[in-house]
Parts: structure tokens; C-alpha cells; sequence
């Protein structure tokens, strides 16, 4: 029976093979694929340092596994972990990718049209987007369910959470192009930690015992500015499964002007993992820093190879790292020579969200999207016929009740209608409890404008009292808004003589994009400390309320007293005695009758004062001599 | 037969037990009346005068605060680096002939050197209009008119914390005013101590939160700045010039904010040993930041740096030979309450006691007249917590030396607090927001400082049945004619409500002129609304039942203000509540001429000062002095109360004025 499938597998295959190769040749430019299907397990790895312009560093590990699609090895792995393939059989991923960052990427500084940038800005939290190959929506949210708690279980983290349908959603072309089997969630309170990072280092044929990876000294790394922690994989027919795992670190030297690999990670690198194909280290330096002054810069340890980019955005220096050993260590050491102000390729807009309004009971999203002209000076002309497309994609969770109708734009200043400039727009507004709200919208802005903003009004629900999280008075989150350029691309193409999975993937039209900030929105909260205190005096009130009230509605005085009365004529019942005493009382009428002057007598009368004045006289001295004794 | 009868009976007597209890006490309640009403009004009155010995110490909720718990690590580095800003601004001052421009320029390149993001904000002048709609609200957004050619500018900066996902922020604002040529040594040091903390903090790797700092321009005064940057900050106007010079940053919602200035008092006789700060917190309408914030700050200040804090307190009053008497009078009982139980601790030395009543009456005072003390007013507007500190140095600040040492001292001092806000996890929400202090450490909750009111207006309701079954009409709906005057009596007074609307839409007439032509223009309401109305002393109308109708609706506002402003509650029951109870027909017989003689004479004094213009003449005499206030004060000091949308200006017209016409009304009751 084994041999049956096998057969049939390796028929399938090497049909597959013949069959799609002319397709999948034309497929080459994407930088995903290689340009040849590998025959067997490939691990490589790779790291990048890139220095930042405000004198900070940005160093990109990559570690790339491939699988092919069948291996020889039946369902055994020589260096592909198999947690990952069992995964990937079991819940039918096409592609998934899984983000763990701390920090915010700083589009401003940092960069944030490159291609690093771009894949490497994430939003603090957890990010997780998966593709599936499922094609009914039911199995799909079931797939997602057990994926998420999968994922939850391998990484240490608290991924389960997003299984609730409230917190994920499935946008259709906002994220990423889609045929509806794609689901997106985000956690962004997730914290990361080493116990995130360590099984993720487990997915590594050599962990960090040896190689690039042996590089990660927990506290080096987790001291940066910014950790994004990912996992990108891809799976399908005909390259099997392909993960990218990468972990981007901006790190702050201890001097501002020089440093070098050892003085960042207080490790030093000295010989590749033995089951790497490939093990290199790239110094990219932003064409920006080099060609104002060809100085700034100067570095020391010779690369083996130096490359520029088609279009010269970046110089490349390769260094190879079989050819170090523990004896000579790879160290690779920058001097800045001037300290001078520059920046990388900005977005053609900067995108920020912030909140409007104040108090708990409505506010405003808003979105302001300011140009940002002297970066991109030579991508606008003021011409009529000029647009920019920008897509928006925004999850926001039920309990803030977006009002969708009520978007406004603006541009330039002045309040536009939306029709002339929302392109194209798909909105799932939330459901209570079931399903957050969706926000997908393409707009169309004239390239010269330079700033717009929309708005959107919200109200903030009510939770159940077991709904509320622990901290609760922490606010609620809102995940961060996909701001995307679709008209702006960002790649770099550099010679073929670099073999390099991680250059491959700057080749690939990787669309600029960018994410807002999270936002924290205070909604009302019960006061927890308190539960007792309320629910004792709101049932005492309610209790005096409704018994008075269903005492004063049920009875009926004059019956009362007739019944009484015919019932027993000697004697008066105690019912009209209290009512007749009463109303004179109220009345104020003098009591005339001795029997009504003898029963209203023992209410406060002299003697009944004096008692309780001699008793309480007699409690305190008590109470002083045996005190004082 | 028997067995069920004996059952029905017993089952009977248990329902007329229960019902006797509270029929019987309400019954017994209403006909004691004046016995009641007295004795409440009494234990009212000593348990006001009481309150300072109720006060507890404060202590710090709120666990995740952590004051104190890391050592400062501001240094005589950032200070002298601190130094320098100060020595440019003081040459820039002296020297430049525009130094309001160049003054910002300086800030924000020092603020860049340190990495900051910064931007200026430009704000004018607002119009202080008085919008009767918008009471409540916030001020209406009105576009900005920067074509005004006086402007301010402010310089924001802002630190990105380093790990944190900036969804947070602590905002730091140090007023500084550059027309003031006096001033300019405290100006620059407010800057200068605001500089040193913003390097540490751009340094620093423990920031959870953002940190904005707003170097505000006062030059139409401290709130005026920080106002209209927090209005941009949350409701920004998308509409106008768009060009991108008008860049605003933002940061997250906001989680404290802290206004620190510095002052130099003139040198007093009184010599001061130590730096001292004083803490303002009383915002619009009695808000307060969390007791939380100024438990930090107190802690901070007095335990961690030996810096003296201060509470706003009435001078007047510690001289007082009237609280002095009480001040020894509670010390006595307290000593021989001491004395029959060594367990009831309320002794207080008089001396204690002296200040924690002046301190007690400012807080009081403060939250009543429901103005804002100082810039953080603006930010509880948008429920954010913060407070203002005044730090002045014991020395002077031309010396060097002593700045430098001076700087440090209150730069460590927000150091920590800004360290302890940083440090919490959630809003500020474990300690008090309804509370009164009666010393920088001491403070009234809110559980025991509504026992005076509550024994205030708790005589209302009872005085108010008795009057209503006193009256010789049996008729259960003969209150319907008493209805109508005072329908007219609110009607008239909302129309005084609105009336200063339009008077103040004249322009450039003198304060004493629109009083005047506010009197008049009221009486001419007044005067129109009884002739379509008719008089309110018709046939029916009977004066307890006028009484008991004004005591119902007094009550009721008394009630609802304190909801909205207790303070101001409080001490309008100290006002009303003797109104209502001794109002009385001048006409009325009664036997005992001895007591009528002195309840006329009562009713006579409270007649004048129940009137809105003498109550608040008197509160501020008494809080003030007498020498310093005039009645023809009265329009500018209800201007400034609408202009800080303060609702103690409702209260005084809805709720204090008909009251006092409704006592009026009594007072001249024909009584037929």
C-alpha cells in the first residue's frame, strides 16, 4: 500500500515537474522562488547590518528551510523541522506569516519605501496572516481556530486568544489580494520574550549553538529599540514548503560613532552552522549615507565581495563566513567619520492614527496622511491627471462601534466627497460579540496634494462584567490600520552573481506600506474593587423601593378598616386604631380620646426618655471605671 | 374554623407591625418637625466644624506607583546642560528685539539635539463668550483665527519611548512667559527644569509611556496655552490651511499630565528653611485628579528630596480669633473624650486644628467657585489627572550655584513622578476623585464629608410635609396653586440666566453699567411676568403652602447640585437652608411675641444676605477680607465664572436666586 502512494507521488511529481515548468519559469522574477527547485532540505543563513541614520543599527537575521514537495525521506526530515511540515499538511496552509515584535519601526528615520523596511515593519504584538487551501468559509474559521491554538502551543504565546471571531476577520483585497480564504488577526498587547524566541530558535537545524544564530545573546537583543520576531512560510506544489524566519533587531551602539558586530551582540561569530548551504553576512549601506560624502563611513575588515543595486539606492558588502574560524573571528566594524543628518526613502505619505474626542461615551478615529515631498520629489508631478493610490485596511473590534457612514475626508483642507476620491470600498461592519468590524478602502488623492485626514465617529459599548480583561482600566486596544501604496514599489534588483535568499526577496514587487500605531481607547469600566458594596446597597434600595411600593399598591385602607370593624366592634382592631392615630397625627389634631393619648404616650414619653438616659449613663460610667481599672 | 381565624388574625398583626414602623417614624418625624429640623441643622453645623479632625492620612493606592522605589538619576550633567538653555534664554531675552520668536526656535533646537520630535504650536487669544447652550459642553469649535495678529507660540516635544507601543503618553508642561521682563529668571528656570528632565528621559531605557513636552507660551495666561493645545491635540480642525507647517504630533492617550512652574516669591519676613511646591488640583466645577497623583508627589517631595509642600489655605482665617476658639474648644473634647476611653483618638492640637480649617475652607472654596487653579484645569476637561506644582527655591536663582542645586532637586522631584506614572499599568483609577484636603497629607473622603450636607437638607422634606398638613385646605391637590408662582419665579430666573448673553453682546460698556442694566432688565421680567401671569398672592394661595412648595424645589436643586458640584452644594445650604426653615409671613400672628421678634429679625438679616450679590460678597469677604470686595464686583465675578463655564453660576441663578424670591414672596405674604 506504501509503495502504492509513493508511486503515485513520485508519478505526480515528476508530472507536475513536466508539465508546469515553462509557468513556473515565468514565475522566476518573484523573488520567493528560486530559480531552481531544489532536489533535497536547504537550510541557509544569513545576516544583515544596515546603520541607521540616527546612528542606530539594524541587524536582519534570515534563516531560510526548504522542504520539496515530496520528500525521498518519506515523512522524515533531515533539516526542515517538522512541527512546521506537520502543520502545514494538517491545516492545508498555502502561506502564513507569524510576527512577535516589540517596539515601533520608526517609518520616519528608519526608512520606509526600501524593501527591508517594508518587510520588516510590523505592529507591536502579535501579527498572524494565513492562506488557506480549503475552499468552504466554515472550514476555513475551523482551520483557523486549531491553527491558532497550534501556533499558540509551539511559540509560547498567547496566539489562542485569536481564536474568537471577534478578534480576527478576513478581508479580501485590503491585506492582500484574496479569493476569501484568507484570515488575519492581531494581538498587540502580546509581550515577547525570550520564551518566544527560543522555540522559534528550535526551528533551526544548529539553534544557536552554532552559525549566525549563536549570535543572539538574549540580553543584546532584547536591549534594541525595536525585535520583530517572524515567520513566513510558503507551501505549494511544486517548491514543497519554503519558511523565511527573521529576526530584526535595531540595536544602539554604546559609542554613537563606531561599533562593531562584537560590541553590539557581545558574542562573536566564528564559522557557519555545519548544515547551512549557504552562511553570509551583509553590511548594506543606504545610498543616501554614501553618496553625499563618500566618507562618512569608513570600514574596517575586508568584504569578499561589494555590489551596488541597479538603480545605486544601496551598496552591498558581502562577507562569506566559512572563512572564519574561532581563531579569526568574523568582525565587522563601522566608524562613522561625520555625524550628519540624513534620511532614508520615506513613504510617499506618512501615514499616523490618533483618536478624537474624549469621555466615554463617543470619539473619532482619525487618519491623517501627510506628504512627504522633498523624499520623493521626482515620483509626483503637479499634473491634473495625477493619482495616488492609497489602500486602508482597518480591523476594529466590536466594542467600538464604528459609524461607517459618518467617514469624512479631507484634502488639502477642505471637506471632500467621498465618492470623488474612495475608489473602492468593502465594509463588514461588527457584530456585537460575534465579529469585529472591517474596514477596507481604496482612495484616490491627487499627487500634489499634501496632507489628508478622514475620520471616522464611533461610540464605546458596554461589556459584560465577565468580558472585561484583568486590566481593564488599561483601555481597550484598537490593532494597528494598513496604510498601502499600490502605485509604489519597492525593490532592488542587484546582480545574480549574489546568490542569496535574502537579496531574492528584495527583487519581489513588494508593495511600500506601512502601519499606524495602536490605539488605546479608555472605555467605561465597572469598579471592580466594589462589587459587594454595589450589589448590597443597589439590592437594599431596590428592596425598600419595591416593598413600599407593593405594600402601599395592595393595600386598601377603607376596606381594611370596615372589615375590621364589622369583625369585631368591642375591641378596635389594631389596623384602624394605627390609621385613625396616624391621620390625626398627620393632621395634627390634638388626641382628645384617653385611650389614643394612653397608646400614643409610651412613643416618647418622659419616662421612657429618662430610662434611656439613666441606662446610657450607666453604660459609659461602666464602661470609664472598668477602663481605667 | 377557629384555627384559620387565629391564623388570619395573627397573619394581620404581622402586616400591621410591619407597617407601623415606618409609617409611625415618618408620622412621628413630621410632627416633631421643628425639634428635628433644629437638631439636624445643629449636628450639620458641628460636623462641618468637625471635618478636619474626620481627615485621614493619605496613602498610596494604587500599588503599580511604586514612588521612589528607584534612585534618581538626574545629574549635575543634565542640570548644567539645563543651565545653558537658561543662560541662552536669558541673553536671547535680553538682547534680541523679538525674543517671542526666537524663544521657541531655541527650545525646539535643544529639544532635537536630544532626538526629539518636535513642532510649534500657535494659538490666539480665545474670546471669552458666553454661550448659555453650551454651558455644559466644551467650548464650541470654533475655527482658530491666527489672522489675529497677537498670537502665542508653544514648542512640543516629543520622546518616543524606546520599547514602548506608544499608545500612552505623560505630558510635561512648564509655562513660561517671555512679556513678563520680571519674571524671565522663573521662566527660564521652568524651562530649564522641564530641559533637564526631557535629556534624562530621552535617555532613558525604561519608558513605557511617551513623554510630551509642552513649553507653553502664557502670555495670555497659563491655562489659555495648554487649552488650546489640548483642544488641538482632540479635536482637531481638519478644515483651514492644510499647508504641512502645521504639523501636530500626537502621542497616545494621554495618562497624566504635570504643570510645573517655577516662582520666586518676593523674601518674606517668614524665613524658609526648605524649597517649597505647591500642589494645585482643583480643576472646573470640583473636579480633582486622582488623590493618587498628589499622594505621589507628596511622597516624592517630602520623604525623597526634603522639599516642603504646600496646599492652597486661607491666611485669614488661621488668624482668626473665631477658629482659634473652636480650634481649643474641639482640643478640650477631644482630651476629655481622650480621657473616658483612652481608644477614641480625635484629639487635635487647636494649632493643628487652626490650619487644617484653612486649609479645609480653601479646598472648599476652590471646588465651589468650580474655576480651575491653574493649567491643569484644561486637561480634566479631558479626564486626564494632573497637577500643577509651584516649586520656589528657598535661595535665589541669579546665583548659579544655587539654581543648579535648586534644579536638581525639582528636576528628580518629576523625575520620580514621571517614573511612578510610568510605571502603571492601568488609568489612575484605585484612589479618591471626590475628596477635600485639608493638609498636603490629610484628606476628607467623600463618605464623610457628605454627612454635614446630608444632615443639612434632611430637615427639607420633613419641614416640608408638616407645612403641607398644617394648612387648613384638605383639598390633596391644593398645592396646584402654589405651583404657579413658582413656575414664575423659575421662569423669571432662567430668563436672568440668559439675560447677561445678550447684554454681554453690546460691547464696551463698563462692568458697573451692565450690572445695572442686568438689575434692570431683570426687574423688568420680573415685572411683565406677574402682570400676564397675575399676582402670585391670589386667593388660594396660602403662605405654608408657598413655603413648602419653595422648600420641595429648593431642595431638589440643592440635591442635583450636589451631584454636580458638591462644594458648591455645601455652602449653599449654608445659605438656603436657614431661608427655608425661618421664612415667615411679616403679617402672621402669633402668641409669643418675644420669639416672632426674633425670627423677624432673622428673616430680615437673611433677606439681605440671602440675595445672591451679598452671599457672594460675604463668602468672598470672609475668604478674602472685607476691605477688597465691592457688590459692583458682582458682573465682573460672574463673568469670570461663565467664562470658566463654572456651574456655580447656574446654581446661584436657578437654584440660590428663586429661593431667595420665594423667601421674599413669604416674607410679604398678606396672609389672609
Amino acid at each position: 500500500m506504501a509503495s502504492h502512494t509513493f508511486l503515485s507521488l513520485l508519478l505526480f511529481y515528476l508530472y507536475s515537474f513536466h508539465l508546469l515548468r515553462p509557468i513556473y519559469c515565468s514565475f522566476g522574477s518573484n523573488g520567493f522562488e528560486t530559480t531552481s527547485v531544489p532536489k533535497e532540505e536547504e537550510f541557509s543563513e544569513e545576516l544583515l547590518l544596515k546603520p541607521l541614520p540616527d546612528y542606530k543599527v539594524l541587524a536582519h537575521f534570515h534563516f531560510t528551510s526548504t522542504s520539496p514537495p515530496s520528500s525521498s525521506n518519506g515523512k522524515h526530515h533531515h533539516l526542515f523541522p517538522k512541527s512546521i511540515a506537520q502543520l502545514v499538511k494538517k491545516y492545508k496552509i498555502r502561506e502564513l506569516e507569524l510576527s512577535f515584535t516589540q517596539g515601533r519601526w520608526n517609518y520616519d528615520r528608519w526608512g520606509a519605501s526600501d524593501p527591508l523596511s517594508t518587510a520588516n515593519g510590523k505592529p507591536p504584538g502579535v501579527e498572524l496572516w494565513a492562506l488557506f487551501d480549503i475552499p468552504t468559509k466554515e472550514e476555513i474559521d475551523a482551520t483557523w481556530r486549531n491553527l491558532t491554538h497550534s501556533l499558540s502551543g509551539l511559540f509560547c504565546a498567547s496566539i489562542n486568544f485569536l481564536e474568537s471571531s471577534t478578534s480576527y476577520s478576513a478581508p479580501l483585497w485590503g491585506f492582500l489580494p484574496n479569493n476569501g480564504d484568507l484570515r488575519y488577526g492581531a494581538l498587540p498587547r502580546e509581550a515577547v520574550c525570550t520564551e518566544n524566541l527560543t522555540p522559534w530558535l528550535k526551528l533551526l537545524p544548529c539553534r544557536d549553538k552554532a552559525g549566525i544564530a549563536s549570535l543572539l545573546d538574549r540580553p543584546s537583543i532584547y536591549r534594541g529599540h525595536y525585535h520583530s520576531q517572524r515567520l513566513k512560510l510558503r507551501s505549494d506544489g511544486l517548491n514543497g514548503i519554503v519558511i523565511e524566519q527573521t529576526l530584526s533587531v535595531v540595536l544602539q551602539p554604546i559609542d554613537r560613532t563606531s561599533w562593531s558586530m562584537h560590541q553590539l551582540f557581545k558574542k562573536s561569530l566564528t564559522g557557519k552552522c555545519a548544515l547551512a548551504k549557504s552562511s553570509k553576512v551583509f553590511l548594506e549601506i543606504e545610498g543616501t549615507l554614501v553618496s553625499q560624502n563618500e566618507n562618512i563611513l569608513e570600514l574596517v575588515g575586508e568584504a569578499d565581495m561589494v555590489t551596488n543595486d541597479q538603480r545605486d539606492h544601496s551598496t552591498i558588502y558581502q562577507y562569506n563566513v566559512e572563512r572564519y574560524s574561532e581563531h579569526e573571528a568574523l568582525d565587522i566594524r563601522v566608524n562613522w567619520k561625520k555625524l550628519l543628518q540624513v534620511s532614508f526613502l520615506q513613504a510617499p505619505l506618512h501615514a499616523s492614527r490618533f483618536l478624537m474626542g474624549s469621555g466615554n461615551e463617543r470619539g473619532s478615529i482619525a487618519i491623517s496622511l501627510q506628504s512627504a515631498r522633498n523624499s520623493t520629489k521626482g515620483l509626483y508631478d503637479n499634473s491634473k491627471n495625477c493619482f495616488t493610490r492609497v489602500v486602508i485596511f482597518q480591523v476594529v473590534p466590536w466594542y467600538v462601534k464604528v459609524y461607517y457612514h459618518t467617514l469624512r475626508i479631507y484634502v488639502d483642507g477642505a471637506i471632500r466627497d467621498a465618492k470623488d476620491v474612495v475608489e473602492k470600498i468593502n465594509v463588514a461592519p461588527s457584530e456585537d460579540k460575534v465579529s469585529p468590524g472591517t474596514l477596507e478602502m481604496m482612495l484616490q488623492f491627487p499627487c500634489g496634494m499634501m496632507s489628508a485626514a478622514l475620520t471616522l465617529d464611533f461610540d464605546k459599548g458596554f461589556l459584560h462584567i465577565d468580558e472585561y480583561p484583568p486590566d481593564a482600566n488599561q483601555g481597550f486596544d484598537i490593532p494597528s490600520a494598513l496604510v498601502s501604496f499600490p502605485d509604489f514599489i519597492s525593490r532592488r534588483i542587484y546582480p545574480d552573481s549574489i546568490s542569496s535568499p535574502l537579496l531574492q526577496s528584495y527583487k519581489g514587487r513588494n508593495i511600500v506600506k506601512s502601519y499606524t500605531e495602536v490605539l488605546l481607547v479608555p472605555l467605561t469600566t465597572p469598579d471592580f474593587s466594589m462589587p459587594y458594596n454595589v450589589i448590597t446597597f443597589t439590592c437594599t434600595v431596590l428592596a425598600l423601593y419595591f416593598g413600599s411600593m407593593v405594600n402601599v399598591l395592595r393595600r386598601r385602607v377603607s376596606e381594611e378598616e370596615r372589615l375590621a370593624k364589622s369583625k369585631d366592634k368591642r375591641k378596635p382592631g389594631l389596623i384602624p386604631l394605627l390609621i385613625s392615630k396616624i391621620s390625626n397625627k398627620v393632621r395634627g389634631i390634638k388626641e382628645d380620646s384617653a385611650n389614643q393619648s394612653q397608646s400614643s404616650q409610651p412613643i416618647l414619653g418622659p419616662k421612657v426618655v429618662f430610662k434611656v438616659v439613666l441606662i446610657a449613663l450607666i453604660a459609659v460610667l461602666g464602661h470609664y471605671i472598668f477602663n481605667s481599672s | 374554623m377557629e384555627v384559620a381565624e387565629v391564623e388570619a388574625e395573627v397573619e394581620k398583626k404581622a402586616t400591621a407591625t410591619r407597617s407601623r414602623l415606618i409609617v409611625r417614624l415618618a408620622a412621628l418625624l413630621v410632627s416633631y418637625s421643628t425639634l428635628v429640623s433644629v437638631v439636624c441643622c445643629l449636628a450639620g453645623l458641628i460636623a462641618l466644624l468637625v471635618l478636619p479632625l474626620l481627615a485621614k492620612n493619605t496613602y498610596i493606592s494604587e500599588n503599580a506607583l511604586l514612588p521612589g522605589s528607584a534612585n534618581p538619576v538626574l545629574s549635575y550633567q543634565h542640570v548644567t546642560q539645563a543651565n545653558n538653555l537658561i543662560l541662552d534664554i536669558m541673553n536671547i531675552a535680553d538682547d534680541k528685539e523679538a525674543p517671542d520668536i526666537e524663544i521657541p526656535k531655541l527650545i525646539a533646537k535643544y529639544m532635537e539635539i536630544l532626538g526629539a520630535e518636535t513642532y510649534h504650536h500657535k494659538f490666539s487669544q480665545p474670546q471669552n463668550q458666553f454661550h448659555p447652550l453650551y454651558f455644559f459642553s466644551t467650548s464650541p469649535n470654533s475655527p482658530p483665527t491666527l489672522a489675529n495678529l497677537s498670537y502665542g507660540t508653544s514648542t512640543v516635544g516629543i520622546i518616543r519611548a524606546p520599547r514602548g507601543d506608544g499608545k500612552e503618553a505623560i505630558v510635561l508642561v512648564s509655562p513660561y512667559n517671555t512679556q513678563n521682563a520680571g519674571g524671565i529668571d522663573a521662566s527660564a528656570s521652568s524651562i530649564g527644569l522641564a530641559f533637564s528632565v526631557f535629556s534624562l528621559l530621552s535617555r532613558a531605557t525604561w519608558l513605557a509611556k511617551d513623554i510630551i513636552w509642552v513649553a507653553s507660551d502664557s502670555r495670555f495666561g497659563d491655562h489659555t496655552s495648554v487649552s488650546a493645545w489640548l483642544n488641538d491635540y482632540h479635536n482637531p480642525n481638519f478644515i483651514g490651511d492644510a499647508s504641512s507647517n502645521r504639523i501636530f504630533k500626537r502621542a497616545g492617550t494621554m495618562a497624566c499630565g504635570i504643570v510645573f512652574k517655577v516662582v520666586e516669591k518676593e523674601r518674606r519676613e517668614k524665613y524658609e528653611d526648605r524649597d517649597v511646591v505647591t500642589m494645585y488640583a482643583e480643576a472646573s466645577n470640583g473636579q480633582m485628579p486622582n488623590l493618587d497623583l498628589l499622594n505621589v508627589v507628596h511622597y516624592l517631595a517630602v520623604h525623597r528630596q526634603g522639599i516642603r509642600v504646600r496646599i492652597g489655605m486661607f491666611g485669614g482665617l488661621v488668624k482668626s480669633h473665631l477658629v482659634r476658639v473652636l480650634g481649643e474648644v474641639m482640643q478640650q473634647v477631644g482630651r476629655f473624650a481622650r480621657s473616658l476611653n483612652p481608644d477614641w483618638r480625635f484629639e487635635m492640637p487647636s494649632s493643628e486644628y487652626v490650619e487644617g480649617t484653612a486649609t479645609l475652607a480653601s479646598s472648599i472654596y476652590s471646588q465651589a467657585l468650580g474655576v480651575p487653579t491653574g493649567p491643569h484645569g484644561a486637561f480634566r476637561d479631558y479626564q486626564v489627572d494632573a497637577v500643577t506644582l509651584e516649586l520656589s527655591p528657598r535661595f535665589s536663582l541669579k546665583n548659579e550655584h544655587t539654581r543648579l542645586a535648586f534644579l536638581l532637586k525639582g528636576g528628580r522631584l518629576i523625575e520620580g513622578t514621571v517614573r511612578s506614572v510610568n510605571n502603571l499599568l492601568e488609568k489612575f483609577h484605585q484612589s479618591f476623585f471626590l475628596y477635600f484636603l485639608t493638609a498636603p497629607n490629610k484628606f476628607v473622603s467623600v463618605g464623610v464629608y457628605m454627612i454635614p450636607f446630608a444632615f443639612l437638607v434632611a430637615p427639607l422634606p420633613i419641614i416640608a410635609a408638616s407645612l403641607f398638613n398644617l394648612t387648613s385646605n384638605r383639598n390633596p391637590w391644593r398645592w396646584l396653586h402654589t405651583a404657579k408662582p413658582l413656575l414664575i419665579t423659575h421662569t423669571w430666573s432662567v430668563v436672568v440666566t440668559l439675560l447677561p448673553f445678550y447684554i454681554s453682546k453690546i460691547s464696551d460698556l463698563p462692568s458697573t453699567h451692565c450690572m445695572l442694566t442686568w438689575a434692570g432688565g431683570s426687574l423688568m421680567a420680573l415685572v411683565i411676568l406677574y402682570i400676564v401671569f397675575g399676582s402670585p398672592y391670589s386667593k388660594h394661595v396660602e403662605w405654608r403652602l408657598l413655603k413648602a412648595v419653595m422648600i420641595a424645589s429648593v431642595s431638589i436643586g440643592l440635591c442635583l447640585m450636589s451631584i454636580i458640584n458638591f462644594a458648591t452644594a455645601q455652602i449653599g445650604a449654608l445659605f438656603v437652608v436657614p431661608m427655608c426653615l425661618f421664612a415667615l409671613p411679616i403679617r402672621v400672628k402669633t402668641n409669643n411675641s418675644l420669639i416672632r421678634s426674633m425670627v423677624m429679625t432673622c428673616n430680615l438679616v437673611m433677606a439681605v444676605l440671602g440675595f445672591p450679590v451679598t452671599a457672594v460678597a460675604l463668602m468672598q469677604g470672609v475668604i478674602k477680607g472685607f476691605g477688597t470686595v465691592s457688590i459692583l464686583e458682582f458682573w465682573d465675578s460672574m463673568k469670570f465664572l461663565w467664562g470658566w463655564n463654572s456651574a456655580t453660576y447656574l446654581y446661584l441663578v436657578l437654584v440660590h436666586l428663586p429661593c431667595w424670591l420665594l423667601f421674599l414672596h413669604i416674607l410679604f405674604h398678606p396672609c389672609r
